[in-house]
């Protein structure tokens, strides 16, 4: 009867596929491969169009203004967005660190060192601190490219360039949401091993966002 | 109110004990040391792209893109296989990624070869 059910840990159910599969897990991982033909398609358009600016400023490139003579010197830093590549590539080691804290939070812990490592907020902080990073890294970039001289209307590159970054900035901006959400939850009332699977889920997508600046900073930025 | 819980009766942990991932065929995950190795050495081949663009004799060359497109594709790799468990989880992640990342390096290496980008040399 409907009196003798009683949902006292609605959090704890768990849907499995005939797999025996979290449907969770597998949903975020038909969502990355859906993901991955969205930046495919963006990727593709931005690599349609290399090199077939017909006005700068360039990529690589310096290039003259023949209107008033100005020289405008190849646009991209390749030094500033080495570092905001290295910051997104940290933060998904301290992402990752913070899903092993999570996942083995009831283990007891002895060492300082394995107090660190356990200390789930401690990571999510340092991941959500590294995102933000590379968000400000990105607006300095954008800015300074406005300043320079390129917008998105300016020519191809400029369409295509804002438009791939751009959609990338967003998931990473959503990825720090979430990391904030996850903190806001660690913080009420603690993560614990029964809550690993929440944040594998986070950890995929953030580690999907990495994989994707791995593709586009070698695309974009080092092929010239 | 759930029909199913209904009709079995037990509070959802225990339900959830009782459909427990019979089938999952996970592994154990790597160790935070593994996870340091891995982050040393994705930086290590991002420093050797980054030198790679400042040596004006390579660029120039003909290994230039490929060497780059292999560091990419090797740091791809090693995200998804250790960071993001792929080596460690069920097969079907594996198809749900691979696919559809197949079905777009496809489109995409079709839209070079359709605007001129890549070609075939016929003579």
């Amino acid at each position: 009867m409907a009196t003798s059910v009683v949902h006292t840990s609605a959090p704890a159910s768990h849907h499995y596929t005939t797999l025996g599969l979290d449907s969770r897990k597998v949903a975020i991982w038909a969502f990355i491969g859906s993901e991955c033909m969205l930046f495919v398609s963006l990727i593709s358009t931005y690599l349609i169009y290399k090199g077939r600016s017909i006005v700068g400023p360039f990529p690589h490139e310096a290039w003259t203004d023949p209107t008033t003579g100005h020289v405008l010197k190849p646009i991209l830093n390749i030094p500033v967005t080495s570092a905001s590549t290295f910051v997104l590539l940290m933060s998904s080691l301290f992402m990752v660190l913070a899903l092993a804290a999570v996942q083995n939070k009831e283990k007891p812990k002895h060492t300082r060192g394995e107090r660190i490592l356990g200390n789930s907020k401690l990571w999510l902080w340092m991941t959500a601190i590294a995102g933000t990073t590379f968000l400000g890294f990105q607006a300095f970039e954008f800015t300074s490219f406005v300043h320079e001289g390129l917008t998105i209307r300016t020519n191809l590159f400029g369409s295509t360039f804002f438009t791939l970054t751009g959609f990338h900035g967003a998931h990473v901006t959503a990825g720090v949401l979430w990391l904030v959400t996850l903190l806001a939850i660690d913080y009420r009332r603690g993560l614990g091993s029964r809550d690993s699977l929440l944040v594998d889920i986070a950890a995929l997508y953030w580690h999907f966002v990495d994989v994707i600046w791995i593709v586009i900073f070698t695309l974009v930025y080092l092929i010239k | 109110m759930d029909n199913h819980a209904s009709m079995t009766n037990l509070p959802d942990s225990a339900e959830a004990q009782a459909h427990a991932p019979h089938g999952e065929e996970e592994h154990a995950h790597p160790t935070w040391s593994t996870y340091w190795k891995v982050a040393l050495i994705l930086t290590l081949i991002t420093v050797g792209e980054v030198w790679a663009y400042y040596i004006p004799s390579f660029v120039a060359g003909r290994g230039f893109v490929p060497t780059l497109l292999f560091l990419s594709a090797l740091k791809f790799t090693i995200v998804v296989m250790f960071y993001m468990h792929l080596k460690y989880d069920h097969r079907l992640f594996r198809v749900l990624f691979t696919g559809p990342l197949l079905i777009a390096s496809l489109t995409l290496l079709a839209l070079m070869f359709l605007f001129g980008h890549l070609y075939f040399k016929v003579m």
